[in-house]
């Protein structure tokens, strides 16, 4: 955006930043039913342990779409995003440290009890 | 860029109407609430995570009980809700992007079709959780999926000769039942009857075990995005009926832009929840 002629503050300081054209709105949203087609016929297929990790990441990209159009991460100041992945970083953490931990348990001590796990 | 006259005055001595007194410039308060914004929306997912962890968990140690179990979701309203929730999304993006135009009707049109989608969002959730409470699908000491089989049966008129002995020992840790393929696609369940495997000697297969805790997760996990869904419906008719009053404009959209951001925060749990609860395989 060119600086308008009044200088400080800027009026329309709202948006210092650019601002996404409604074509692009259109097509993140075309895209986002594509990839909710793509993850339902996804789950048609069998692929074993495999289908889970291609739902999420399906999802992943779907949120990404979100994440940068729709919430204009793309145009945001760099603290924020900082904020966000902080966020994501303790999620990777504590569901990551959690399932390490269950899955050093001996689950076959209780009979019954996790009869079909994925050893 | 057009701009009133009023709003081209620089703070001082003049303030904008829609300026607190701690900001110098508008910018610097936009900025500083969508800062907070996001900091609101980093404890949100780290809320929602605890969720997902005792589901990661969950579907860890039990990956039979979340086969079985997701067969009783339906998918095509799952389905349907992600389409009514991403065209909720973009239609608050829209919003956004007339409050940046000034475009007051289109705000206004565009704020309305959210609030719509959103409710259209929360009467599907009630047909589906309706659903579930009929048949019995509910969490804890509450899941009784034996009454809703005989119920349903008794309803359609059917005989049902293994709903008894089937459904009595539904919460006993079950063998294997590698004959169960799911219900036919295509073709609507008719009561919990169809969901009803039978192995190879036509004798029904139980349910598995533990398999009250995953309608315990999808009651939680779906209850919480509920409520967010609610939450959000309320800011933004808040937001719809500023907007009615012409309170926005392109030099002030803030709170237009933050509910957004909310909004579609909401939207990306549910794109995570869809697959997760009704497309397991």
């Amino acid at each position: 955006m060119s600086t308008p002629a009044v200088p400080i503050p800027e009026p329309h300081a709202q948006d210092g930043e650019r601002h996404l054209p409604l074509v692009w709105l259109l097509a993140v949203w075309a895209a986002l039913l594509g990839l909710t087609a793509a993850t339902v016929v996804a789950s048609r297929i069998d692929l074993g342990a495999m289908n889970v990790w291609i739902a999420l990441g399906i999802a992943t990209v779907k949120a990404v779409l979100v994440l940068l159009f729709f919430m204009h991460m793309l145009y945001e100041r760099p603290i924020n995003f900082v904020v966000l992945c902080t966020a994501l970083l303790f999620v990777f953490l504590f569901i990551g440290f959690v399932l390490m931990d269950t899955g050093a348990y001996n689950h076959e001590l209780i009979p019954d009890y996790a009869p079909e796990m994925r050893r | 860029m057009q701009a009133t006259s009023e709003t081209d005055r620089p703070s001082g001595e003049h303030r904008l109407p829609f300026l607190a007194h701690q900001f110098d410039t508008p910018r610097q308060q936009f900025q500083t609430g969508k800062l907070g914004m996001w900091l609101f929306l980093a404890t949100e997912i780290l809320m929602f995570s605890g969720l997902f962890c005792v589901y990661a968990v969950y579907r860890h140690n039990h990956p039979e009980v979340f086969v079985r179990a997701a067969q009783f979701l339906n998918w095509k309203l799952g389905a349907l809700n992600t389409l009514v929730l991403i065209c909720s999304s973009l239609t608050m993006a829209w919003a956004v992007h007339c409050a940046h135009c000034n475009q007051q009707r289109g705000l206004q049109a565009m704020l309305g079709l959210t609030v719509f989608l959103g409710l259209c969002f929360m009467g599907v959730k009630g047909i589906e959780y309706h659903d579930k409470w009929k048949h019995h699908l509910l969490p804890g000491v509450n899941f009784k999926p034996e009454l809703g089989h005989a119920g349903a049966d008794a309803q359609a008129g059917t005989p049902a000769p293994q709903a008894k002995q089937a459904g009595t020992p539904a919460l006993q840790p079950e063998k294997k039942s590698d004959a169960w393929t799911g219900p036919e696609p295509g073709k609507p369940p008719a009561g919990l009857a169809a969901f009803q495997p039978q192995d190879s000697a036509g004798e029904p297969a139980k349910l598995p075990g533990y398999t009250h805790i995953f309608f315990g997760i999808y009651f939680v996990m779906t209850g919480l995005h509920g409520l967010h869904v609610l939450a959000g419906l309320g800011v933004i008719i808040w937001i719809l009926r500023r907007a009615r009053r012409g309170e926005f404009s392109s030099a002030y959209y803030a709170p237009v832009d933050l509910v957004g951001l909310y909004w579609h925060f909401v939207d990306i749990i549910w794109i995570y929840l869809f697959p997760l609860l009704y497309l397991v395989r």
